[in-house]
């Protein structure tokens, strides 16, 4: 009396029962109803959803950890990089300490050498003075001396000789004097 | 029947108050005969149209997504980006969006409901089977029932039976006399008329969708005859139903989609209380 594909009830509001209402609410095809739903979400909550849901937070995790991979990778450059910056800084510093140092050690050391070299070249000159002032107070009283001991020959010779003969007394003072003269010549070529 | 008839020789349906009259379909298309039948505890239990595309469904939904989940990959390839698709669907477009970051917890329940009862509405349009199940009552009003029973304890689980019944019937922000309107109108909507509205907003569309695809189909059948007015009237039925088939396609989707965001809605409304 039905046909399975075209599907209705071919005696409909015919013969036999009336047609039901199709607001009505059988209890079997409510309980159909229930079961199909229960049934699907027991096995959908239980077996398939947790499965992709741990793959999708896997993979959410996956992506998250490369992120924090390469973030952590980017801190470590960057704090590489400020080690580096640091310590291409101190090093710079380092240097320019090292050549004010170097600078103000060249100038201590200049300095030094120069009042060495005044000090060296005063008591050069003291020495100097010292020995003119000792060979002259020498000199002095060699000479004094010697004219003692000529003033003594020549009045000797002098008083030897006949005061009468004019021209051998002035010959006598003129040799005498010529050779005090040499003899000054003498010790100054000497000194 | 003189346009119609003239250029047909037979009748088509055989009527015997109207003989070649059109058979407009009607809610009879809508019931089926029990194909086995059994006495069970004193009630005849039988297994009918309907039962079987009911089993059908369960196990075509079943049948994939348990196929596409069975070992999934990080990286989705065919069956499992299909079904990661959907989930990632309800999860994010509805269960997220509408109930918030609670939301994830209720993702079976969305899921289990947006797939189902989209399968049961494309049973609509598959040949042969060419029966939306939803558009008989008592499928929706089952789906309803257990939306209802859920959000209904779980708001006075959340907020407590004061708190939950305050929140709905005593909405904030409006002057206390208006409470003698709004609060009985509340009542009425969100716990007595909600659940049937719920269930009627599927049945109806899928019912009405069925009847016309029927009625164009059955009038490109019957229309058919070698006139101009036969081949116009019959082409024009057939390409109208065509055309509803394409547009069943979309409402089938729609109201599924439908369904299942009120249930998110309704889950939402009574983790929250309204402010």
């Amino acid at each position: 009396m039905s046909n399975f594909l075209t599907g209705q009830l071919m005696a409909a509001g015919g013969e036999n029962e009336p047609m039901p209402s199709v607001l009505a609410v059988p209890i079997d095809e409510l309980v159909v109803g229930l079961l199909a739903f229960f049934i699907v979400f027991g096995v959908l909550a239980k077996v398939a959803l947790p499965k992709i849901r741990e793959a999708l937070a896997a993979r959410t995790d996956a992506i998250e950890g490369g992120l924090r991979k390469a973030e952590e990778a980017q801190a470590e450059a960057q704090r590489a990089l400020e080690e580096y910056r640091a310590a291409l800084a101190s090093a710079r510093e380092e240097a320019a300490a090292i050549r004010t140092q170097a600078q103000a050690d060249r100038a201590a050391i200049v300095e030094e050498a120069r009042n060495e070299a005044r000090a060296a070249a005063a008591a050069v000159t003291a020495q100097a003075e010292a020995q003119l002032a000792a060979e002259r107070a020498q000199a002095t009283s060699q000479l004094t001396r010697q004219v003692g001991e000529v003033a003594v020959a020549l009045a000797g010779k002098v008083v030897g000789q006949t005061l009468t003969d004019d021209a051998r007394v002035k010959a006598t003072v003129d040799s005498f004097l010529a050779d005090l003269e040499s003899q000054v010549a003498q010790r100054e070529a000497g000194r | 029947m003189s346009l119609v008839a003239a250029g047909s020789l037979e009748c088509k349906f055989e009527n015997a108050a109207n003989p070649c009259g059109f058979p407009a379909a009607g809610s009879e298309i809508f019931f089926f005969d029990d194909l086995v039948s059994w006495n069970f505890l004193g009630t005849t239990v039988g297994i009918n149209k309907v039962t079987i595309l009911v089993a059908i469904a369960v196990v075509m939904v079943l049948g994939f997504f348990l196929y596409a989940f069975r070992r999934p990959q990080v990286v989705p390839k065919g069956a499992q980006n299909l079904g990661e698709t959907g989930y990632l669907f309800i999860r994010d477009s509805i269960a997220r969006d509408v109930i918030g970051k609670e939301g994830d917890k209720f993702v079976p329940l969305l899921f289990s409901f947006f797939f189902l009862v989209w399968s049961f509405n494309v049973l609509g349009i598959i040949p042969f089977a060419q029966f939306p199940i939803t558009s008989v009552f008592a499928i929706p009003v089952a789906f309803a029932l257990i939306v209802y029973f859920t959000w209904v304890p779980l708001g006075i689980y959340r907020q407590g039976f004061g708190g939950f019944f305050k929140g709905m019937l005593f909405p904030p922000g409006v002057p206390k006399p208006m409470y003698i309107l709004l609060s009985p109108i509340e009542f009425i909507s969100n716990i007595i008329v909600r659940p049937f509205t719920h269930a009627v907003r599927l049945f109806a569309n899928m019912f009405a969708g069925h009847l016309l695809l029927a009625t164009f189909s059955i009038a490109a059948y019957y229309l058919l005859s070698f006139t101009v007015i036969g081949l116009l009237g019959s082409v024009a039925s057939f390409t109208m139903a065509v055309a509803l088939t394409a547009f069943e396609l979309l409402i089938q989707a729609l109201q599924a989609y439908i369904f299942t965001l009120l249930t998110a809605v309704y889950i939402s409304g009574a983790l929250h209380a309204e402010h």
